[in-house]
């Protein structure tokens, strides 16, 4: 008996000295400072996000577990293919127009004397640092076809009105535009930040080894913000990709469903038409196409991280 | 390979002049080093001859051509930077061919060349790795290996040793002292370092404020400066500069420090100097070897005098003391074993033989 007692008594203790061990531990420590990051992760993305696959199982009253077959009628039908479609054209040509004009620009403005260059930086960040819905706002009403600043120009150069956002081609011309125009700061942002970054004396170098100013952008400048353009590209494609508000604001998905993106068809069958299951299902299809992407990309950047 | 003039370079930075004139000639094959304290327009006047810099006023030939306006890509040098500028994202062999590919040069002969290059240097197992894969002086290497691959008509360094440590830069030095014997191009070496300018170059040009002090050999510069900026700069300690006048007494010309102290000066220097008598602000210099411990046999020129050492530091091979002469700092070498003590009067000699009049008021050497 009292040699039970004794052990008992031996185990408790050992066993707080343990959990006093563990308390101790370097890696406990940091999963305690991490954890409220990890609660918040876990309360604003991933609860949200199961919930999306919940729903996305279940019919349209919300009463019936139907398991696959809202995916199921959705592959069925023309216009999801379709939306597939403008999504991909969308964010891939806005993505790339936004880091062209952000890697020309940033190097003119990269080029000012440091003195003017705030000024510029300044100006040239105004379309990014507008709230989206408001600038897009005052395009929509350039793109007016009766009374739009646009369509005056071209009547008195001659030229005939343009139905900016009435023609399916138009519409998407306007609105990969306006992401654009909205954008493209970003990429100025962070590409001047990486411009400055890449030491003077690699393009003295170059210059001495005989490159033109075309051979030092390639051989020396791009492989040196290859990681900073991989990272913008990744993201500004999620950002694109998953965009609502130029779409909702511009043309709300017309004319017919020539302009709809993901969000703004998810927002249009869920909250809209009131079928908050296929809603659901329409928005989850964004995650398997991003995440393809985005394994490509990051793959690529830890594979060269080492180098630089 | 070629000659490189430079004629009345001028370099303006809005209202500052860095280069304010500079005449020079280098001759094919010719290893000269340019040198100073920084801000001496050293590394503007090689920047001017690499064409990173544009030039404010005089011309810079190459080759005999002129090339003043000819970008640097055209101009057919080589550089290699203090940092490197190795590229990082280039493997050694990539970094080593970039100016050939370039150049469009059939892919056989560019792995010939860099081979041949890597075999120099030594560096053919590195030929895969990235640089951040290497140590400095493998940079280094790399670097030049690059210039090398080349062949240009110049090589131009710009303080490549000062990112090592101190006894890799003297492995390197000697480097590149071997490599440029193998290949024999004209090379132009900028260093704020006295010592790798006497031991590189065939000729050294001593800058100051933007303007060329001296051009000569390593000896010509240390046993006959021509300034007291070029005779204080090259050495190391560097050379004493003593208060002092000069007098008649006797039929004989003395060189007087103090009222108890004053040297004859040697026979052979008297003609030179006898039309400075009486000059105010005047210099003796005398280098630290030239002060010594004092020795039964005594030779012409030498002379002995007492004083009290003030600090005396051991250097193994000798002994470096410092005592204080017409409110001057002096150091003096010395033998380890002669016993000089900190705080004690100590017997020493002055060697005139190797001494310099300078006049303070010109800065010129008599």
């Amino acid at each position: 008996m009292a040699d039970i007692v004794a052990s008992s008594a031996a185990a408790r203790a050992s066993g707080r000295t343990s959990l006093h061990k563990v308390m101790q531990r370097k890696s406990t420590i940091a999963f305690l400072m991490a954890l409220p990051l990890i609660l918040m992760i876990f309360i604003l993305v991933a609860y949200p996000a199961g919930y999306a696959i919940w729903l996305s199982m279940l019919n349209k009253s919300m009463t019936k577990f139907v398991g696959f077959g809202n995916f199921d009628f959705l592959f069925k039908r023309a216009t999801f293919w379709e939306i597939v479609l403008q999504s991909c054209i969308f964010a891939i040509t806005a993505v790339i127009f936004k880091a062209i004009i952000g890697f020309v620009v940033a190097h003119f403005v990269n080029n000012i004397p440091t003195k003017g260059q705030r000024k510029w930086r300044g100006m040239l960040l105004v379309p990014w640092v507008i709230p989206a819905a408001m600038s897009t706002l005052s395009w929509l009403w350039l793109f007016d076809p009766s009374y739009s600043a646009f369509n005056w120009i071209f009547v008195h150069l001659g030229l005939p009105k343009i139905s900016w956002l009435g023609e399916a081609g138009w519409a998407r011309f306007s609105v990969i535009l306006v992401n654009v125009w909205i954008g493209a700061p970003f990429f100025l942002i962070m590409y001047l930040a990486a411009l400055k970054s890449v030491p003077e004396q690699l393009y003295e170098a170059a210059s001495i080894d005989g490159a033109t100013w075309w051979q030092r952008i390639w051989f020396v400048t791009l492989p040196m913000m290859r990681n900073i353009i991989a990272i913008t590209i990744l993201f500004s494609t999620i950002v694109t990709f998953a965009n609502f508000d130029i779409v909702r604001v511009l043309t709300a998905g017309g004319p017919l469903t020539a302009t709809h993106v993901f969000a703004t068809w998810a927002f249009k069958v869920g909250i809209e038409s009131g079928d908050i299951p296929l809603g659901a299902t329409v928005s989850l299809f964004m995650v398997p196409i991003l995440a393809v992407a985005a394994t490509f990309i990051l793959r690529d950047i830890s594979k060269r991280g080492s180098e630089v | 390979m070629a000659q490189v003039s430079l004629r009345k370079v001028i370099k303006k930075y809005d209202e500052v002049l860095a280069v304010r004139g500079v005449d020079l000639d280098i001759a094919d094959k010719e290893f000269i080093v340019l040198v100073g304290p920084s801000g001496c327009g050293k590394s503007t006047t090689l920047r001017m001859i690499a064409g990173l810099e544009e030039i404010s006023g005089g011309d810079i030939a190459i080759g005999g051509d002129v090339v003043n306006d000819v970008p640097p890509k055209d101009r057919d040098i080589a550089m290699v930077f203090q940092n490197y500028a190795l590229y990082p994202h280039m493997n050694v062999y990539e970094n080593m061919s970039f100016g050939l590919k370039l150049k469009k040069t059939p892919k056989q002969e560019i792995d010939q060349r860099v081979r041949a290059a890597a075999g120099i240097l030594d560096i053919t197992e590195l030929l895969d790795r990235k640089p951040k894969q290497l140590s400095g002086g493998q940079r280094q290497r790399v670097a030049m290996g690059r210039a090398i691959v080349r062949d240009p008509k110049v090589f131009l360094f710009d303080e490549p040793l000062s990112n090592l440590d101190a006894k890799l830069r003297v492995q390197m030095r000697t480097e590149i002292k071997k490599v440029h014997q193998k290949v024999r191009t004209t090379t132009v070496y900028v260093t704020h370092d006295q010592v790798e300018a006497m031991t590189l170059a065939d000729r050294v040009v001593v800058m100051n404020a933007g303007l060329i002090e001296q051009v000569g050999t390593p000896n010509d510069l240390y046993h006959s400066p021509a300034t007291k900026f070029v005779a204080g700069f090259i050495g190391s300690p560097a050379m004493n500069f003593i208060p002092c006048q000069l007098e008649q007494a006797a039929g004989a010309l003395r060189v007087r420090l103090s009222d108890k102290l004053s040297f004859p000066v040697p026979d052979g220097r008297t003609a030179r100097y006898t039309s400075n008598v009486g000059k105010p602000n005047l210099i003796l210099g005398l280098r630290p070897e030239h002060i010594a411990e004092t020795r039964p046999h005594i030779e012409p020129n030498q002379h002995d005098f007492d004083q009290v050492i003030e600090v005396v530091e051991p250097m193994g091979m000798e002994t470096l003391v410092y005592f204080t002469l017409a409110g001057a700092e002096v150091c003096g070498r010395v033998n380890p074993n002669a016993g000089a003590t900190a705080e004690r009067s100590m017997k020493l000699r002055a060697d005139l033989s190797n001494m310099h009049l300078i006049d303070d008021t010109t800065g010129k050497v008599l």
